[in-house]
């Protein structure tokens, strides 16, 4: 069982990143759940969504979880929700922002001695999607980070899965998501 | 066919309120009828978007109310076509009127209920109080666990609702959020094997057929009013079940998926068992097998058809197992739970000597965790080896504050 949470706000994508990954990992004949939790979440409010990947069905509806990976994809979070909270010593982060790796430990020291990674995918989704929607380079970065599916094979996935978009705006994730893959340290 | 048909995968991955959404498409309703409420609104909200996209060929009724959806669905079931809408919570309570008019009136309509707490307090999540609040109103009523279920049971409520022997509206529950908001891979059915499972819909007594003049929704008092609600009831009880039996066989044959009045996991030998509704079952299922594995003869009853409740069948699965937990997902407001008191309904009599103890849980959409599950298997077997109840017979998992027991 592989399981991820997302940190969050409303509006920027988590759970459609969620439904995405999701739907790209069950063509490949894996078993999958993504879910969020929602409350009466107004746009801009801190929010979770998850992943559960399984080789069989997957029957456990609880919302606890102790994650293998950590996704935040907004800068702010690290440091107004508890990230690391319910997390394993083998757990790792992917943290949006436009610090260093290190730079960032050292200004939340909850991640001392945890295994991060950063990438600025709200950057990359301005300068490439034209919006601060930080959803599609943060799955960019996972597949580098986690090696879970070659990235070419990721990114046409993808391309079926936001086919109902603009030819455009398809175009401008995969450049996101290789940009994330290439620049996620 | 004036529609477009739609190419599915074999495994989509869609989230509970998506599958039914398509099933309802797949199923060419004449007329939705509905109000949105969260957390049912995609059902709808899909629907109409198929129909806008020339998916379907039927009515979408936007109306200023659920009490009025239902009326829609009321008025358009009476003239003679396949009628279905969704709901959830506070707006199943404003529909309660009409929930009686269209069982009473023998009319099939496809209802689901996307579970969620009744108000007040204001809360959007998951729960059982919408699904319990409607047990009498002489509606047949399917549980789904997960939104491969939910696309699966809104075929088999088309099938035995419109059936002319039955005649009787049916409900397919989910879980709010758990099951309507989560995504997993869906099996599916392509349009026409769907379609051809359902069958063109046929009316009977229905307002349009003017060579047959009928009236519906009339008042009869003490003199036929008790004979109506009693033949009703005797259906219910004598002719619904094996109806829904026959659906599972056809759909099973169909698709592969078997499905059961009762679902039973690891209950062949078990010692203790927890019996509940929603996706509470899976995750039981998942605690059952690792307790397995600690030596605790552990299993789970789930209800996939709470009305008519399966009485027959609770008995014979639980008669032998020694100590029983019944789960409830709704505040019994002064009594025992509804679970609790059923099965306990359907013990009595009989030579058992199962031990029943009932929890409440989940209110407000609450995790149920699988670290609550085995602890509720520990002390369901440590009943067992005493031989006796050794709590009070009503306890709530996973509230703050005192302990909270009763009875």
């Amino acid at each position: 069982m592989l399981e991820i949470r997302w940190h969050s706000r409303a509006g920027q994508g988590a759970v459609t990143g969620a439904k995405g990954l999701a739907d790209v990992i069950s063509t490949t004949g894996k078993h999958v759940q993504a879910f969020a939790f929602y409350g009466s979440a107004k746009r801009g409010a801190a929010m979770t969504a998850y992943n559960r990947v399984d080789d069989k069905v997957i029957m456990n509806h609880e919302k606890y979880m102790e994650p293998d990976y950590v996704f935040v994809i907004d800068p702010a979070l690290v440091y107004t929700s508890d990230v690391t909270i319910n997390g394993k010593e083998s757990t790792k982060y992917i943290i949006t922002t436009h610090m260093s790796t290190d730079e960032l430990v050292a200004s939340q020291p909850k991640l001392a001695d945890k295994e991060v990674y950063t990438v600025d995918c709200i950057k990359i989704a301005q300068e490439t999607i034209g919006r601060p929607i930080p959803n599609t380079p943060m799955l960019g970065a996972f597949m580098k980070v986690s090696e879970m599916y070659d990235i070419e094979f990721f990114k046409e996935s993808m391309q079926r899965i936001l086919g109902k978009l603009p030819q455009k705006i398809i175009d401008a994730n995969m450049i996101a998501i290789q940009r994330a893959y290439d620049e996620v340290k | 066919m004036a529609f477009d048909k739609m190419e599915l995968r074999d495994i989509e991955v869609w989230d509970g309120n998506f599958a039914a959404a398509q099933a309802l498409r797949q199923c060419q309703v004449d007329v939705v009828s509905a109000y949105p409420i969260t957390p049912s609104t995609p059902i709808v909200e899909g629907y109409a978007k198929f129909k806008a996209d020339n998916y379907v060929e039927g009515e979408f009724v936007m109306v200023e109310s659920e009490h009025a959806a239902m009326s829609g669905c009321i008025g358009a079931a009476a003239a003679g076509g396949r009628v279905a809408t969704a709901t959830s919570s506070q707006g199943l309570a404003l529909m309660a009127e009409t929930l009686y008019q269209a069982s009473g009136m023998r009319l099939p309509i496809v209802l689901n209920i996307v579970n969620r707490a009744l108000a007040a307090p204001l809360n959007v999540n998951g729960d059982h109080s919408d699904m319990y609040m409607a047990r009498d109103s002489g509606w047949i009523q399917f549980d789904a666990y997960c939104p491969q279920e939910a696309y699966d049971l809104n075929f088999i409520a088309f099938k035995v609702s419109e059936d002319h022997d039955v005649r009787i509206p049916a409900i397919v529950n989910q879980d709010g959020f758990m099951t309507s908001h989560t995504a997993q891979g869906v099996k599916t059915m392509d349009d026409d094997t769907a379609y051809g499972f359902v069958g063109e819909y046929k009316p009977m007594n229905d307002m349009l057929d003017f060579e047959y003049p009928v009236t519906h929704g009339v008042q009869t008092e003490e003199d036929w009013h008790f004979e109506h609600k009693a033949r009703q009831h005797n259906d219910m009880m004598t002719i619904v079940p094996d109806k829904i039996d026959a659906a599972f066989a056809e759909f099973e044959k169909l698709t592969g998926r078997k499905y059961n009045q009762i679902e039973e996991y690891s209950m062949e030998d078990a010692d203790v068992a927890v019996v509940c509704m929603g996706t509470s079952v899976e995750t039981a299922r998942e605690v059952a097998l690792e307790m397995r594995e600690k030596g605790i003869k552990a299993g789970v009853v789930g209800i996939r058809v709470f009305r008519p409740f399966p009485f027959a069948k609770i008995a014979e699965v639980l008669k032998d197992v020694k100590a029983v937990a019944a789960l409830d997902r709704s505040a019994p407001g002064g009594t025992a739970g509804a679970l609790f008191n059923e099965i306990a309904g359907a013990l009595f009599n009989t030579d058992s000597k199962m031990l029943l103890s009932g929890y409440i849980y989940g209110l407000g959409g609450r995790d149920l965790t699988k670290k609550h599950l085995v602890d509720l298997y520990t002390e369901l077997q440590a009943n067992a080896d005493a031989g006796k109840v050794l709590t009070k017979q009503q306890q709530f998992i996973g509230v703050r504050g005192p302990k909270l027991a009763y009875l």
